[in-house]
């Protein structure tokens, strides 16, 4: 993102809609935690270490799941999660989504509206799974750094539930950014 | 049909960005930084760009970004308009030169798992005369599509079939470039 400001400035607009402000619509059915699990999810089934980790510390910030539990649960079988049964068949929406656009079926549709979904709520879901298929690949395709230490996510998660997705502020929190440079890699 | 209720008459991207032009801003602003103006030190043209878009498209079996993207490449590349074609049918049968070559190599290892992208394929790229401009643009171009067609296909929006309206938009592309659509 920092080598290329011309094209993060649309990318974190397009997360910021997706994952923050369409909360506030009124036909929105989503809450934060659940568009960030939607994030999570996909990115998960992408195998992209960094997005699902840090979308992951995210819902886990907005939903209260301190130790991550709810979050894993998700990863490794939605159906099981404590969950809405309308946001285990938005997940499956957005589960087709990873694989081709073309694998969501009117049934998965009909389904997430049986259960409450609105046009925005497909919406969303379906472009939330969609971006995330690219931001994965971004950040994959060009073999990025990605942190290993849980409590520097834990700490960015709660600077990007207070002010949003933005390429310039600082990932470390200020004790650590000295050693900032040092951190492995585990991409 | 869509499988949301969008906009009449509009195809593709045009009908979600006017159903939603809070996403439908960044998403054309991305396509324009992308597909026309480029990192700093990029050396691929606007044509190239567009074609890179339609061949991970066409990856993508996504027929409405493919040959919209096609038609845009055509009409930039002019009286080499044939090329197009050439590299969506086999792109190293293709008569474009080793640099793209490889960039398109790589384009289709991010379609088919990112992860793949193996240093190797970069140095080729780079032996060949890329930048990281180049590499970064080819990587996000590739990923992008990865969005753009799943979005396109995940709503089922309307796709037309009659190539004159593929040329039509392809023409606009290529001299407007990415305005996002505001009124029907």
């Amino acid at each position: 993102m920092a080598f290329s400001p011309q094209t993060a400035d649309p990318l974190n607009a397009l997360v910021n809609v997706l994952l923050r402000d369409n909360t506030h619509r009124p036909d929105s059915g989503l809450t934060e935690g659940e568009r960030e699990l939607i994030a999570t999810y996909v990115s998960s089934l992408n195998d992209c270490f960094f997005c699902q980790t840090i979308h992951g510390a995210v819902a886990s910030y907005h939903l209260g799941d301190e130790d991550w539990s709810l979050v894993q649960s998700v990863k490794c079988n939605p159906e099981q999660a404590a969950i809405s049964p309308k946001l285990k068949a938005l997940l499956a929406v957005a589960a087709a989504v990873q694989q081709s656009g073309k694998a969501v079926t009117p049934d998965l549709i009909a389904a997430a509206r049986a259960e409450g979904a609105t046009d925005l709520d497909i919406h969303d879901t379906v472009l939330i799974a969609a971006a995330f298929c690219m931001f994965n690949r971004y950040v994959d395709g060009l073999a990025t750094e990605a942190p290993n230490k849980p409590d520097l996510y834990r700490y960015r998660a709660s600077r990007i539930a207070a002010d949003g997705y933005a390429s310039q502020d600082a990932y470390m929190p200020p004790a650590e950014s000295a050693s900032a440079a040092s951190v492995a890699g585990t991409n | 049909m869509p499988h949301i209720t969008l906009p009449e008459g509009l195809p593709g991207i045009r009908s979600l960005a006017v159903y939603r032009p809070e996403t439908g801003q960044p998403l054309y602003e991305l396509a324009q930084a992308l597909l026309r103006s480029g990192s700093p030190d990029s050396t691929l043209t606007s044509a190239e760009r567009e074609l890179i878009a339609a061949f991970v498209s066409k990856q993508n079996c996504t027929a409405f970004c493919m040959n919209s993207h096609a038609a845009a490449s055509r009409y930039l590349y002019g009286d080499q308009r044939d090329l197009v074609d050439d590299v969506l049918a086999d792109p190293n049968n293709a008569s474009i030169s080793m640099k793209l070559k490889a960039l398109l190599a790589i384009a289709d290892h991010v379609q088919a798992d990112a992860r793949t992208v193996s240093n190797e394929l970069v140095a080729a790229a780079r032996a060949e005369g890329a930048t990281d401009g180049d590499i970064h643009d080819t990587v996000l171009i590739a990923a992008s599509f990865c969005m753009y067609n799943r979005y396109v296909d995940g709503l089922a929006t309307l796709t037309p079939t009659d190539p004159a309206a593929y040329e039509a938009m392809g023409e606009r592309m290529g001299t407007l470039g990415y305005q996002v659509p505001t009124t029907k």
